[in-house]
């Protein structure tokens, strides 16, 4: 059995007294693709932030076995944010400098940039086919190359585990399957544990091994299979189960 | 020699010679220049921040803080530097953890310490002529004491942006996933702001409470308006600075209008020039 990368116990989360997240509990294996799916306002970035600390929260998260206070660059954690919505046009960096800056996490004081550094942005930026972007200010890229600028800044340093939290929503349809391609690929081929957040469920059910379907609370965490020949699923979902498998 | 506008130049060089040699001007240059350093180099992080105003606001707040200094008839820098920092602690704090937005924030502070200032000088009466004098501030008043202190503060925030860059930056561009990395993004935004309140309550001398968050910001966003790069936009922010400041005083000393105002419409002609620049290059 493999070992769990993230193990959540009991996390709740509060927004002004109102329940976010209610006592969940879970756990990812090392090299799944779990797909995290529901209804808007059920939690799910939520959810990705309070195992960040991003947000505050009670319960208990480890990564490997260590509390979030332990939190460091050791544990290997990329991560693709919602919607680069504040990203400024005129932000003045060229695309390189946004990718290195992914290893600066794993650099102690006073950071300092060696060329083994350009040359791990550069490789990640030829594995998401972006290297030629390297010197174009990064405002000034398309959404999808923004995107996977981005992905390239999450890989950079080699992390375990990937957090995505809906990656595409800015993306033609194009961009978003050749987007998906490229992650499936890092997960199957590189062994990347992947957590995705997305409200298109047929995304999840075409890409992800494992479905998370939360309401604030957990309704289902399984294997695919599993969700789409529960019956109690189907008495849950009605139609909804068979529009979240079809694409399986 | 003769301009298109018939002032002679050969005379006006002379000039910059003769008041050269005047040590006040010389202290106004050093102390002008080097406050206009640390001022750019913080401009660009507060600017792409959204942090542009904090400048004002704690301007607002060091008037009170004057105030409260002429009041207790002591030097009013002394008590400046850490209400203004604690200030700015406070606008830090309500925009982290209160959840306010960072005007928001800033606007609450600003209210407070211009509010406490009028009473004060209201109840107080006698320093007004002084009070107000850090309205509009007097490079040509400073004395050795504030050029060094202004030079170190601006040595340790050129210091600081160096040592901190890289920090800084991914703050800057992302701060969640600055703080995803394990960036200390708490510790980097209190030295960031902590240090835009020390050069602010020096700054308030220098061009006074009204024009000093000018300083920060108009170098910053003349610089955004042409560079692509990031070390390049905290290079031309320095620059734009530092030649409004040489300008804007021997400008002000010959057309014999207020330095601090000078200073910050010299700025406001570099950010035009970038402006249009900027636009002609796409």
């Amino acid at each position: 059995m493999s070992l769990n990368i993230i193990e959540v116990k009991y996390l709740s989360v509060r927004y002004g007294g109102v329940e976010a997240l209610a006592r969940i509990s879970f756990g990812i294996e090392s090299g799944d693709y779990v797909g995290i799916v529901g209804p808007n306002g059920s939690g799910k970035t939520t959810l990705v932030k309070a195992i960040l600390g991003l947000v505050p929260s009670d319960g208990e998260i480890l990564f490997r076995g260590k509390g979030l206070s332990e939190f460091t660059c050791n544990n290997h954690i990329g991560y693709l944010p919602q919607k680069m919505s504040f990203l400024d046009q005129r932000f003045p960096a060229t695309a390189g400098e946004i990718v290195v800056s992914g290893v600066y996490c794993c650099k102690k004081f006073p950071k300092r940039l060696a060329r083994e550094d350009y040359k791990a942005a550069h490789q990640a930026m030829e594995i998401l086919g972006v290297a030629n972007l390297a010197n174009r200010p990064i405002g000034k890229l398309s959404g999808g190359q923004q995107q996977r600028i981005l992905l390239a800044r999450a890989l950079v340093h080699h992390p375990g585990l990937l957090i995505l939290d809906e990656p595409t929503v800015a993306l033609d349809p194009q961009s978003r399957e050749s987007f998906y391609s490229v992650v499936r690929g890092l997960n199957k081929e590189h062994g990347v544990t992947v957590l995705l957040i997305s409200h298109d469920s047929g995304t999840i059910g075409k890409y992800a091994s494992k479905l998370l379907y939360l309401d604030r609370r957990i309704i289902f965490y399984g294997d695919f299979e599993e969700f789409c020949k529960s019956p109690q699923m189907s008495d849950y979902f009605g139609e909804g189960q068979h529009v979240i498998c079809h694409r399986h | 020699m003769l301009s298109a506008t018939g002032i002679d130049m050969m005379d006006i060089l002379s000039q910059i010679q003769e008041v050269c040699r005047y040590a006040f001007l010389q202290r106004a240059i050093i102390a002008g220049c080097f406050m206009a350093l640390g001022c750019s180099f913080l401009g660009i992080f507060l600017v792409l921040r959204r942090f542009s105003l904090i400048g004002d606001g704690l301007a607002h707040v060091s008037f009170a803080t004057v105030a409260i200094g002429l009041l207790l008839n002591t030097q009013p820098i002394v008590v400046s530097v850490p209400l203004v920092a604690l200030a700015s602690l406070a606008i830090l704090s309500l925009s982290e953890k209160a959840g306010m937005y960072g005007d928001a924030a800033i606007g609450l502070v600003s209210s407070f310490g211009i509010a406490l200032g009028v009473i004060i000088a209201s109840t107080a009466g006698g320093f007004n002529v002084d009070l107000f004098s850090y309205l509009f501030g007097n490079i040509l008043s400073v004395s050795s004491l504030e050029v060094w202190m202004t030079v170190g503060i601006s040595l340790l925030v050129v210091l600081v942006t160096m040592l901190f860059y890289h920090d800084l930056f991914a703050i800057t561009f992302d701060e969640d996933y600055a703080h995803v990395s394990g960036i200390k993004v708490r510790m980097v935004n209190k030295i960031l702001i902590i240090l835009t309140a020390l050069i602010v309550v020096l700054g308030i001398k220098i061009v006074g409470t009204m024009l000093v968050s000018s300083l920060i910001v108009l170098p910053a966003i003349s610089a955004l308006q042409v560079m692509r790069s990031f070390r390049g936009a905290i290079a031309l922010a320095g620059i734009f600075a530092i030649a409004s400041v040489i300008i804007g005083i021997f400008a002000s000393y010959i057309l014999n209008y207020p330095s601090g105002g000078t200073i910050v419409m010299v700025n406001f002609v570099f950010f035009f020039a970038s402006f249009f620049l900027g636009r002609l290059k796409g």
